[in-house]
């Protein structure tokens, strides 16, 4: 069962915490919504770092991470 | 174009748009513009309310090309790369404010986290005190956004809404350019002695805005979020940005002659460490509570976020109560209500923070 973080419309650094703390409790694969590049960069960048992977889509015109590990 | 992208998104990204303020900063003061002031957002809105004639004060009236050029440069690059999203919603009236008070903190000190890292490579100690109140504002910030706090969603907005801000900088441009009277001895104004008087040339001050809000739109370059992210996870990404300002800055300063180290003397600055480092305390948490320095929200209003706009609306008219109160600081020290104003700054900013908590 995925976790789904509705970020659009926060801008930073709400999405990378809401992200984050989804992350912290652990129920992967977990989809992040964003609405802006700025935030689709900084979710990435944090994730990443964390070791985890990151799949981006870009739905209409927002986009959509997909956080595993 | 998307390696371009990743390039700008990358830490070379963040540094060379660093580099590139910390060169051209001084290169602005070398043409012409006030001593470690090569670039100062605050500094430059005040300046920009006073040539409109929102406050009077004489020495501090020029309407800066460079302001309108980060806007407009920030346009372009999101214009370029898809980026221009209108949109607003966010508590725009809170931002306002946090707007005010935060214009009202980084007057007692006399320049944007922007310029106090200009002072620190110009040598000017007095920038120590200043960057450490800076540090502790956001930390009080992070500790809010740790509790929660956030000032909720914006939205998408119509077109209009994103162009309203690039619209209101190609106004004050034409203002400039023409250099517009509205009647005898009324505004526009221009500062005949005082910092205000002292400006590079305008195409050189418009070019060198118009190519810092391009990198600085692509690197989301931003001095608050580099001190609050290695505050709130350890990320030191933006923080990159910050320290190629500042060696740059300083490099640059000692090839043109303008690195004199010391307290006293300094240009445009006072040396009262404890509201040096008090009004940039105040400045800190409002910049933390409002997601961005000053610089960063010129460049938000660029790519069409109607909430930074009003942001940097709230600063120009903090900067008209700074000076109409006698908030603002001198070189002969903080103005006689400037402390006071912090304190109550403070108070509203914590207020703010305790009362847009979202309950988990």
């Amino acid at each position: 069962m995925a976790t789904i973080v509705d970020a659009r419309g926060f801008s930073c650094p709400q999405p990378v915490i809401m992200a984050r703390q989804a992350i912290q409790a652990g129920q992967f694969p977990i989809e992040v919504l964003v609405e802006t590049a700025t935030s689709r960069e900084n979710v990435r960048r944090m994730a990443e770092k964390a070791g985890l992977k990151v799949r981006i889509e870009e739905v209409g015109d927002e986009f959509k991470l997909t956080i595993t590990k | 174009m998307a390696k371009l992208s990743r390039f700008f998104a990358s830490r070379w990204g963040i540094i060379t748009a660093g580099a590139v303020v910390g060169i051209l900063a001084p290169i602005l003061q070398k043409l012409g513009n006030p001593g470690n002031m090569g670039i100062c957002v605050a500094c430059f809105e005040r300046d920009i309310a006073g040539a409109l004639g929102l406050h009077r004060a004489a020495v501090v009236q020029y309407l800066r090309p460079e302001i309108p050029g980060f806007i407009l440069g920030s346009l372009i690059a999101a214009l370029i790369f898809g980026e221009f999203r209108p949109r607003s919603g966010s508590a725009p009236i809170v931002r306002f404010f946090l707007g005010v008070f935060a214009m009202i903190g980084a007057l007692v000190f006399l320049g944007c986290p922007w310029r106090a890292l200009l002072r620190l490579a110009g040598g000017d100690w007095n920038a120590i005190p200043a960057l450490l109140g800076l540090a502790a504002g956001i930390a009080i910030g992070v500790w809010f956004l740790k509790q929660g706090y956030n000032l909720g969603r914006s939205h998408k907005a119509s077109a209009v809404t994103g162009w309203i801000m690039p619209a209101f900088a190609i106004v004050l441009l034409l203002f400039r350019i023409f250099r517009l009277r509205f009647s005898e001895g009324g505004p526009i104004f221009f500062s005949e002695s005082g910092p205000g008087s002292m400006y590079a040339p305008l195409l050189v001050s418009l070019a060198v805005g118009l190519a810092i809000g391009f990198l600085a739109q692509r690197t989301r370059l931003c001095t608050m979020g580099a001190i609050r992210d290695v505050i709130l996870m350890g990320d030191t990404h933006l923080f990159g940005g910050v320290a190629a300002i500042v060696v740059f800055a300083f490099l640059t300063n000692l090839l043109l002659g303008q690195f004199h180290p010391g307290f006293a003397g300094q240009p445009v600055a006072h040396t009262n460490h404890l509201w040096n480092f008090g009004g940039m305390v105040l400045a800190g948490l409002a910049f933390a509570l409002a997601g961005g320095c000053p610089g960063r929200q010129l460049f938000l209003a660029g790519e069409g976020d109607g909430d930074a706009g009003v942001f940097v609306l709230g600063m120009i008219s903090g900067a008209a109560f700074a000076h109409n109160f006698a908030l603002a600081s001198s070189p002969a020290g903080p103005g006689a209500f400037g402390p006071a104003a912090v304190i109550v700054g403070l108070a509203v900013c914590i207020v703010i923070g305790f009362a847009a908590r979202e309950k988990a």
